[in-house]
């Protein structure tokens, strides 16, 4: 694509768009959807499904918009008389050997052949005499199971394999009318990104077997969400129903993970429906844990870290936000002996035709915003350096015997905590705090992008952002000192991200600073 | 020549004058009938000078659509130090069209000079010429005759001593139609499934392995030796009716007349002519019905139409059909057109590659109904219904094998009413009679 | 999908057959396109193509299975399924159709006792199925049998040609 702009027609709104551009795209920023099965933007154009013809004034025959490219004084009608013929007639075509088992089709509510069906079919079927074709559901692989009934043969999923996951284990089989995606049973889709068939099949064809009959595409709430499974930070949506997070999605990002996501991240969402959460702010009362107010809470930690000027120690989790390391980090003020979060280290899986996206070695989203806020990466070090601590602050780590044992020593211990853990029962201070599924936060990912994840469910009982809890004890610590208001603010606050708002990261996300800068004090 | 006829007085036998003839197949023989003069006149020509000799001969494509070979051939990029190919197409599996076989098992070494001459003038070091799997005698003869031609330092790396490189590489098919469609057949020589590609890119930008190829068919390439013999402006002459349709054409004739068979005759002899002293005529009592004069996929044609009709490309298609490939189906009045339709459905239907929605679909849908109806179960909005699916599959898909389909279904019914009335009609349906 | 389990697969490619393969690399810029001979090399070796097979071609030529076999199922003249010790194709398309191609392919059926297009005679000598056109329509009807290429079929011709098939 090149930088000249050319200017086309597009149902009569005149538009100028890079020289290149499909006329499917162009129509897009007409604000026209060009029905379509077979084209995705991420993947190679085959023109098979020739749904997305459209009339183009001058050329002999409909064109198919999703590989014409716009030309200079081009005139397209979308929804022309004959191009909306063509397309009924594709869609009469793609119904005959449907079964149009919606009701019991996991795709429905969000099903491309019922939208377009919806919005140009005809009404009733001339194919009524013969029998449909019928092929049992077969077993894919890992999450996926294909139901060739609903198959448009559309390709998606073959290129998917074969062109992005370089990993050809589908192919169209057989031809003519009697055609099908076959798999060989010996190979089937393991590839740790294969799950992106199941969103990429614009029908119920390629379904999950994790998310198999458990909700109605229409009673699912979506929010807007980033993937906590590693530095990547993949864009994606969070399905919630009831408050149960039934399902994660790619969210699309052309500049972080185009429109997929790798099955580990798909599949690590049971953690933020587990019910062993701590619901009230707990304090030590008699040698023993006990609930208590957050205003008791707050006072009682601004006290007890006054009272330690002694040096303090901050071991963080590899899934905490930004707000959430650099509040804790600007409690601690000047005392940080040292501050670490736990990185889990995994097999890299590359996605393969895609630059630049991988599953990552290193599974924690905001290591790079860790950096940034002067937490470092040194876990054993920061465990070392208990020893010897006034007091150590806990938020939310995942801990190993080791690291118990290391905290039984300590003087003082502030957990912050989603999860009940029964080993950290001599805290001075147990705080209940939000899992990121819960709240707002950014991840900076491994290409300094500060990514915006919007809370999908509520937090249970009394449970706060971190960050809150933090800014309050902090607040309470001096003179004229002012707490953020919003996680907006509690983000801008901090000095490598000084000034911005998450309007200014959008949805999509925003590249800061490059070069790591000091914790913000 | 009329083969397996002999040599009928109205024909012009350039191609067939050996057909039959055994002792034409070996390389000796060949030469002895003054075999690769041409090819060793091609040798001492500049690229450019061929193709203009074979542009001013008015050659066309004789694969089918008939498009001007030269033309072709200068698409091809001069000096883009990209290898550049040649696939020449023998794929013929058209129903009705059976000209190419008789190319390749009398006359081998015709095709493999006129492959070089066209490598020579579009600067492709290697040809693919692409038979079909079903052609096994004529896959074993072309073989032995590259391989001969090889021997004898015709093809290789010096070809008659020139020191300019010619391959031919035999690659058989395996029984896919669509395979002759020419960016199918690329896809199956690279070892895919034989699905036609999306154009743009042609193939003279972006053809076989990514590179600038011409495809030509067997019978085109066969008639070029005759062209730089004997020069373009005698080949230009070679004709009986429009100055856009030069040469001879092979017409394999098949179906109800007394001689089936391949004749050669001038462009712009009378179709008449053609049927009623070429072929011989109808069987004793019956009489001419329909006749389909270029391969299964063009509009079947009245005797109306067939009256006044001069076998050429603008002939056929000014009398409501076209020239296609040259393979006529002839029929009488015993040929029952639902029955030929149905039949030819089913065959598009088959040999559909399943990539397009309408093809794989609509082929299926309409050999059904057609089924249906010959079971004595037509129903009065059939015929609408038909027409209907024709109109969606005309015109839409990545290729032309869905309007082939269509093609005869909507002229069958547009020129054949009364035969498909009466499977709507439930009166006794015609038995077509056989040989 | 695979359909036939296979005992143990005894390797095509070696000796004489890979040298037969190795000898045709140099024809193509790529392995990719030995894909059709290779198929061909393993049809005349093993009478079909079985699952072992495809993923011995596919090993070989550097390919997925399923590519392969997206392939073999492709092109029909790829034997999926073992096949009688003589494989009959008859031609009955239309213009075959109209000169009585229906009528042999009846025949054939019943006189090498397949009892149905596309099975298998019990005494496993032959299969007979119906193919679309052979590029022979003015020989009505032609038949393949195995690679001999027979023209004007009649009925009455039937035995007489089923006989020179041991
Ligand atoms: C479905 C389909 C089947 C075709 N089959 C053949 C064929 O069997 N032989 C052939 O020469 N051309 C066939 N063609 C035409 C070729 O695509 C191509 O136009 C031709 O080989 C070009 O050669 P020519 O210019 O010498 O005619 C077919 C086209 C289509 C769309
Ligand atoms: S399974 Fe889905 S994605 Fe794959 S071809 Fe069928 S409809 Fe398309
Ligand atoms: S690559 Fe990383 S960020 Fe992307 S989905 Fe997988 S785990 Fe999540
Ligand atoms: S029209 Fe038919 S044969 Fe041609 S590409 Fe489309 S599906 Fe394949
Ligand atoms: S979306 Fe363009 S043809 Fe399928
Ligand atoms: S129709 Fe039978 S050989 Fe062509």
């Amino acid at each position: 694509m090149s930088d000249e702009l050319v200017s086309v027609t597009i149902d009569g709104l005149p538009l100028q768009v890079p020289e290149g551009t499909m006329i499917i795209e162009a129509a897009k920023q007409a604000g026209v959807l060009v029905p379509h099965y077979c084209y995705h933007p991420s993947l190679p154009s085959p023109a098979v499904c020739r749904m997305c013809l459209v009339e183009v004034e001058k050329a002999p025959k409909l064109m198919p918009s999703c590989v014409t490219a716009v030309a200079e004084g081009q005139v397209v009608h979308i929804n022309s008389p004959a191009a909306k013929s063509a397309r009924q007639g594709v869609l009469e075509f793609l119904l005959i050997n449907h079964p149009l088992d919606c009701p019991i089709c996991d795709q429905a509510g969000e099903c491309e052949l019922q939208d377009f069906v919806f919005q140009e079919g005809r009404s009733g079927s001339r194919y009524d005499d013969y029998p449909k074709r019928y092929a049992p559901v077969e077993d894919f692989g890992t999450d996926v199971l294909y139901v060739p009934n609903r198959c448009i043969l559309c390709t998606r999923c073959v290129r998917f394999m074969e062109d992005v996951a370089q990993d050809g284990v589908l192919e169209v089989y057989q031809r003519g009318d009697r055609s099908y995606i076959g798999m060989e049973p010996a190979h089937k889709l393991e590839h740790p990104w294969s799950g992106n068939v199941v969103d990429l099949c614009p029908v119920g064809s390629l379904i999950s077997k994790d998310f198999l009959h458990r909700a109605r595409a229409w009673d699912l709430d979506k929010t807007a969400s980033v993937c906590p499974g590693c530095t990547q930070g993949c864009n994606m949506t969070v399905d919630t129903r009831d408050s149960t997070v039934v399902r994660l999605r790619p969210r699309p990002n052309l500049d972080v993970n185009r429109h997929f996501m790798c099955d580990a991240g798909r599949a690590d969402y049971r953690w933020m429906n587990r019910g062993d959460r701590v619901e009230a702010p707990l304090h030590q009362d008699g040698g023993k844990l006990h609930a208590c107010d957050w205003d008791t809470a707050l006072d009682e930690m601004a006290a007890l870290i006054r009272a330690s000027d002694g040096s303090v120690v901050l071991l963080a989790s590899g899934r905490a936000p930004c707000e959430a390391l650099g509040w804790t980090m600007r409690l601690a003020g000047n005392n940080v002996r040292a501050a670490a979060i736990k990185v889990p280290i995994g097999p890299e899986a590359p996605i393969g035709a895609i630059p630049n996206l991988a599953l990552r070695a290193e599974r924690a989203p905001n290591l790079d915003g860790a950096r940034m806020l002067g937490v470092s990466t040194d876990w054993l070090a920061a465990i070392n350096a208990v020893k010897g601590a006034e007091l150590v602050i806990v938020l939310d780590a995942e801990l190993d015997d080791a690291d118990i044992a290391a905290l039984s020593g300590a003087t003082h211990l502030i957990h912050f905590a989603t999860a009940v853990e029964p080993r950290l029962a001599h805290a001075d201070f147990v705080v209940p705090i939000a899992t990121m599924a819960e709240e707002q936060g950014v991840f900076v990912n491994r290409d300094n992008r500060a990514q915006r994840f919007l809370p999908a469910k509520s937090a249970p009982g009394m449970a706060r952002s971190a960050w809150w809890v933090a800014s309050q004890v902090w607040r309470r610590g001096g003179e004229g000192r002012r707490a953020p208001g919003t996680a907006s603010e509690a983000f801008g606050s901090l000095a490598p991200f000084d000034g911005l708002t998450y309007r200014d990261l959008g949805l999509g996300g925003r590249v800061v600073a490059t070069s790591p800068a000091g914790a913000a004090r | 020549m009329g083969y397996p006829h002999p040599i009928h007085p109205k024909e012009t036998p350039v191609l067939s004058k050996h057909f039959g003839e055994v002792e034409a197949r070996p390389y000796a023989g060949w030469v002895e009938r003054g075999g690769y003069v041409a090819l060793k006149k091609a040798l001492t020509m500049a690229p450019d000078d061929i193709t203009s000799e074979v542009k001013a001969s008015g050659l066309r494509g004789r694969g089918g659509a008939g498009f001007p070979t030269g033309l072709k051939w200068s698409f091809m990029p001069k000096e883009d130090g990209k290898p550049h190919y040649l696939c020449c197409n023998a794929d013929e599996s058209e129903p009705g069209t059976f000209k190419d076989r008789e190319i390749l098992r009398w006359t081998p070494h015709a095709l493999i000079e006129g492959c070089a001459i066209a490598q020579l003038a579009i600067r492709a070091e290697t040809c693919y010429i692409y038979i079909r799997g079903e052609f096994t005698e004529p896959y074993h003869i072309l073989q032995r005759a590259v391989d001969e031609a090889y021997a004898n330092g015709v093809l290789g790396a010096n070809a008659f001593g020139s020191g300019r490189r010619i391959d031919i590489v035999v690659h058989r098919g395996a029984g896919a139609y669509i395979c002759g469609e020419e960016t199918a057949m690329m896809n199956s020589i690279e070892g895919r499934r034989g699905n036609p590609r999306i154009k743009p890119p042609f193939p003279a930008v972006a053809g076989l392995f990514g590179k600038p190829t011409t495809i030509n068919n067997v019978e085109t390439l066969a008639a070029v030796p005759a062209i730089i013999n004997q020069g373009a402006a005698w080949y230009a002459k070679l004709s009986l009716s429009s100055p856009k349709s030069t040469g001879t054409k092979l017409i394999s004739v098949c179906g109800h007349v007394q001689r089936p068979g391949t004749y050669e005759i001038t462009m712009g002899l009378p179709m008449k002519e053609l049927i009623y002293d070429l072929c011989g005529g109808m069987r004793p009592g019956r009489t001419l019905k329909a006749v389909i004069p270029g391969g299964s996929s063009v509009p079947i044609m009245t005797p109306e139409e067939v009256e006044n009709c001069p076998t050429d490309y603008e002939g056929i298609v000014a009398n409501g059909s076209m020239l296609g490939s040259g393979g006529m189906i002839v029929m009488d009045d015993t040929t029952d057109i639902v029955h030929v339709a149905m039949r030819l459905a089913k065959f598009y239907a088959h040999e559909s590659c399943a990539q397009c929605t309408n093809c794989r679909e609509g082929t299926a849908w309409t050999a059904r109904i057609l089924e249906r109806m010959l079971a004595g179960e037509g129903k009065e909005s059939d015929l609408g219904l038909l027409l209907d699916l024709a109109e969606n599959m005309t015109g839409k898909t990545i290729c032309v094998l869905s309007d082939s389909c269509a093609a005869p279904v909507v002229s069958g019914i547009q020129k054949f009413r009364p035969d498909f009335d009466r499977h709507l009609n439930v009166e006794r349906p015609l038995k077509t009679a056989g040989v | 999908m695979s359909t036939h389990e296979t005992a143990a697969h005894e390797t095509v490619f070696a000796g004489a057959v890979l040298a037969k393969l190795e000898a045709l690399y140099p024809k193509y810029p790529d392995k990719r396109s030995l894909l059709l001979p290779a198929l061909w090399m393993i049809q005349e070796a093993r009478g079909w193509i079985s699952d072992g097979s495809v993923a011995e071609v596919a090993e070989t030529l550097g390919l997925t299975s399923a590519y392969v076999r997206g392939v073999v199922t492709f092109y029909t003249m790829y034997h999926t399924h073992p096949v009688g010790r003589h494989f009959i194709q008859v031609c009955t398309t239309s213009p075959c159709g109209i000169c009585g191609a229906e009528d042999v392919a009846r025949a054939l059926v019943k006189e090498t006792g397949c009892g149905d297009l596309g099975a298998t005679s019990p005494d496993g000598r032959f299969t007979v199925i119906e193919v679309e056109c052979l590029g022979a329509c003015g020989f009505p009807t032609p038949i393949l049998i195995d690679d001999d290429f027979i023209e004007n079929v009649t009925v009455d011709r039937v035995p007489a040609i089923l006989a020179r098939y041991i």
